[in-house]
């Protein structure tokens, strides 16, 4: 090119970039009528995910965004009542279990295929058990298997599941070496949601690849998820989009949405704004700050039942919060009820111990420490700790369901702190990667805040995950506390209720924190979006919705 | 000319590695970990030991130095832990993406840049000149996340003339042969594709290319005064030479020479510009995933990353230094 054209270029693009910008004005009032199907509605719902699914084998994840798009494609043996967290039957009708909590014997739904045309019978049962069972070397890593290995103590040899037997078609019977109470309710987790036994075999799902730096996904978990859900999958784009489509097999209905898109949009105000213009249907975990113009901009706000909790924990290591009259005079120096007003989501409820009123086990009979800053300076006189000097650990970078703005919850605690004399020394951390190393791999940590969203309706899940036993985040070695949880958990079905109760009295009385608030999570979708299904534990399958 | 090119390809080895010994130390210098990233609030100090010796964290530095700069060396970048792909695998989908925008943010800045240095050094103290000085001022202190927020806000959000974020709207459907989308378009006849991917590149091209677009315009100024002033300029044409000539001959190819070094080292700012530029348009380029790698403390993606950029940077600038010599005779001779 002679330089002298260099001189004439100036002018095309010009006139390219004028075009392109008149030209978009088209683009963008197209843009409404994108999706529409063959009746002229509409029948594509984009919905704006934080991040890409993990992988798209559920059984090797334990993140929203990949159990999001695993509920559309995956059905459990256990689903979710709608709306609640309790578990009902969905692919297997009913369940029997045995006396001694060892032998379930499920009887499937019938004439139900897999995207693949595969039979979904008992034998696809036991194939499902006896591959999460039968995990070994990269598959059986933490970081991949942590549901099976949680709900049923490992793989191989340290597993409780002892065995499945498909007696007929319909009838599955699966057998444990351990009881697991909590079984049923866990079956409802997408990580544990029945797969093709032919696709897991042709595609290599068990075959993870990798070096000891990081296991890789496998071709089944990349390009080929098969379920019996109302959805099947079409297309990964990597960094940009999932797309799914209906399975017109279904044996239930599927209303309006006959194609989903997860289109990843990894900041929040950019998920705001693709909403906004029009570019996506809907989004989760809205900033608290941006509830109120969406709501007066016209979109649709769903708040999901609280199922998480929000607490101050109280390292017992660190003196004197080994003091009971200590923790207490803290408990009563918090105002909860004026930190969630200030800090939390309209609609938030506070707490009175570690679990959410919806869970069993909840007790209305557990100590209660009222919000009083003189009987916790009295308090504080009686333990002798009147100048009391205590270090507050904080996350920052972070916003977690049950804690959207760490920062500001920090300081309305500490300002109630300082009101009743205790100084308090803020150490902030960024969440990735110090902050719960400090918290849950160190001792040198005081007060810190932290919380937990449930998996499922399982008390276990929530005060067992914090105090099933001596933990470096708690710092406390309380035969009563460890023992109430665990005779609870192992208890008969009939009298779990009440010793879970007991468990959290035991807890509250203990007070090795102060359980704050469950705060509300807020999802908002675009004002034509209708009957978008709300659940605590966002067990939220498209098929139900419906378009203006 | 073949030898400058060799000469320059073998000065990489030991680029490459030393840069290799410095991101392995920086990124094992962070605090904290990928374990705890990984885990979260299922954080026991049990997992985190069983992940560590199983990714072979708990070996000693050198040993760990030793089998990553071996598995590099088979061209093995390790596997992001997030994603769980190859790191690699990852670049090269998407590396067309981060191209495709730098591409259109040097269209953008060259031509615009170019004619407006050009014409504030031929009309210096005009109207024309004072714009230009002023348009580069701003372009140049405006920070480019800021730029990118604003013009999406208005231009996306408000007025709606762009698409929010993204390569391509999530409901279109089209085929990738070669993941550079705007291509890929052209090359099946998806004209809508092809459209709809054009139209998702302006915004950030724009933002990312406004920088550059300043100090193009202000070195083609600076060197376009000075070589009209120059003795052989006025000596051309007070021998009578025709003015057109004397514009793109004399004037504009000799002052072309630093305004193409400043060009090339532009890209380089364009690749660190496209972290922030893509991660507010979340346009999924190598940018928006070097920053969630960030977020997530995925080491062999903040690794493997820099490394590819840093070849990527040494290798525009040797072409940058090879294109000097098609432009400049005497350079050519020298080599």
């Amino acid at each position: 090119m002679r330089l002298g054209s260099l001189r004439r270029l100036g002018a095309p693009v010009a006139l390219a970039a004028a075009g392109a910008v008149a030209l978009s004005g088209c683009v963008a009032s197209e843009r409404g009528d994108e999706g529409s199907g063959g009746d002229g509605g509409k029948d594509t719902f984009v919905f704006g995910a934080s991040a890409e699914p993990a992988t798209l084998d559920p059984a090797f994840a334990s993140d929203g965004e990949s159990f999001r798009v695993a509920r559309q494609i995956f059905e459990g043996l256990v689903g979710v009542a709608p709306g609640t967290a309790d578990p009902e039957p969905l692919l297997a009708e009913s369940w029997d279990i045995s006396e001694d909590g060892l032998e379930y014997t499920f009887q499937l739904v019938e004439g139900v295929t897999f995207h693949d045309g595969t039979d979904f019978d008992a034998e696809a049962v036991c194939a499902n058990f006896d591959r999460w069972h039968g995990w070994t070397g990269l598959a059986s890593h933490e970081n991949l298997s942590y549901y099976y290995k949680a709900v049923f103590g490992g793989t191989g040899d340290d597993s409780k599941y002892d065995s499945c037997e498909a007696t007929d078609a319909a009838t599955a019977v699966v057998t444990l070496n351990t009881p697991v109470p909590e079984m049923i309710a866990a079956l409802s987790l997408p990580a544990l949601s029945m797969q093709s036994p032919t696709a897991l075999e042709e595609f290599g799902a068990d075959d993870v690849q990798g070096t000891e730096d990081a296991p890789q996904l496998t071709e089944y978990g990349k390009e080929h998820p098969v379920g019996t859900g109302p959805y099947k999958f079409v297309e990964w784009k990597s960094g940009e989009s999932v797309t799914l489509e209906a399975n017109e097999d279904y044996r239930d209905e599927i209303a309006d949405v006959k194609r989903i898109i997860f289109t990843t949009i990894a900041d929040g105000t950019a998920r705001r704004q693709a909403l906004e213009a029009g570019d996506i249907d809907g989004y989760d975990l809205v900033a608290p700050a941006d509830v109120d113009a969406l709501d007066e901009a016209g979109f649709t706000l769903h708040n999901r039942p609280a199922f998480n909790i929000l607490y101050l924990g109280m390292n017992q290591n660190a003196e004197p919060l080994d003091d009971p009259l200590v923790r207490q005079a803290i408990a009563h120096a918090v105002d909860k009820e004026g930190l969630a007003e200030a800090t939390l989501p309209e609609g938030t409820e506070v707490a009175t111990q570690f679990i959410p009123s919806t869970v069993m086990g909840y007790s209305e009979d557990v100590a209660t420490y009222d919000y009083d800053p003189e009987t916790a300076m009295d308090l504080l006189a009686e333990a002798g700790a009147e100048d009391l000097e205590i270090e507050f650990n904080y996350p920052t970078e972070v916003s977690r369901p049950y804690m959207p703005d760490p920062a500001a919850i920090f300081e309305a605690i500490s300002a109630d702190l300082e009101e009743v004399g205790i100084t308090v020394t803020a150490t902030a951390e960024p969440w990735s990667p110090t902050y719960i190393d400090t918290i849950q791999g160190s001792e040198k940590h005081g007060l810190h805040l932290l919380g937990w969203t449930g998996d499922y309706n399982d008390t276990y899940n929530f005060i067992g995950t914090f105090f099933g036993t001596e933990s470096l985040e708690w710092g406390f070695d309380d035969a009563e506390v460890f023992e109430a949880i665990d005779d609870a958990r192992n208890a008969p079905v009939e009298e779990q209720e009440a010793a879970y109760q007991h468990a959290n009295e035991v807890l509250m009385d203990f007070l090795p924190g102060l359980p704050i608030a469950s705060p509300v999570p807020t999802l908002v979708v675009a004002p034509d979006v209708i009957d978008y299904p709300i659940s605590p534990v966002q067990d939220e399958v498209y098929h139900s919705i419906t378009f203006e | 000319m073949l030898r400058l090119v060799g000469q320059r390809l073998l000065l990489l080895i030991p680029l490459l590695l030393g840069l290799s010994v410095l991101l392995f130390a920086w990124v094992r210098a962070l605090p904290g970990g990928p374990v705890t990233a990984m885990l979260g609030e299922r954080y026991t100090p049990e997992a985190a030991a069983a992940i560590e010796a199983e990714m072979g964290l708990d070996q000693p530095l050198i040993v760990q130095y030793g089998k990553y700069l071996l598995r590099l060396l088979q061209g093995d970048f390790g596997t992001s832990l997030r994603s769980g792909r190859p790191v690699l695998e990852e670049f090269i989908n998407r590396f067309p993406a981060t191209i495709e925008l730098t591409v259109v943010a040097l269209i953008f800045a060259i031509g615009i840049g170019i004619p407006l240095g050009y014409l504030a050094a031929r009309r210096a103290g005009t109207v024309v000149d004072h714009t230009a000085v002023v348009v580069s001022l701003i372009g140049v202190t405006v920070p480019v996340f800021f730029l990118a927020f604003i013009l999406k806000y208005f231009f996306a959000v408000e007025l709606g003339w762009f698409p929010t974020s993204g390569r391509m709207s999530p409901t279109m459907e089209a085929t990738h042969p070669t993941n550079f989308y705007v291509l890929d378009g052209i090359l099946t006849a998806e004209w809508d594709a092809a459209w709809d991917a054009l139209v998702h590149l302006i915004l950030p091209g724009v933002a990312l290319g406004t920088i550059p677009l300043a100090i193009i315009a202000r070195m083609t100024r600076a060197a376009v005064s000075e070589v009209q002033n120059a003795d052989y300029v006025r000596t051309a044409r007070a021998k009578g030479i025709k003015p057109a000539r004397l514009r793109t001959e004399h004037i504009l190819r000799n002052a072309m020479l630093p305004v193409l070094t400043t060009i090339g080292l532009q890209v380089g700012l364009l690749l660190s510009g496209a972290v922030l530029t893509e991660t507010v348009f979340a346009f999924s380029g190598i940018g928006s995933f070097l920053a969630e790698a960030v977020f997530n403390a995925d080491y062999p993606v903040l690794q493997g990353f820099v490394l590819l950029i840093a070849v990527t940077y040494a290798l525009v600038n040797l072409l940058v230094d090879v294109s000097y010599g098609l432009i400049d005779p005497r350079l050519r001779r020298q080599q």
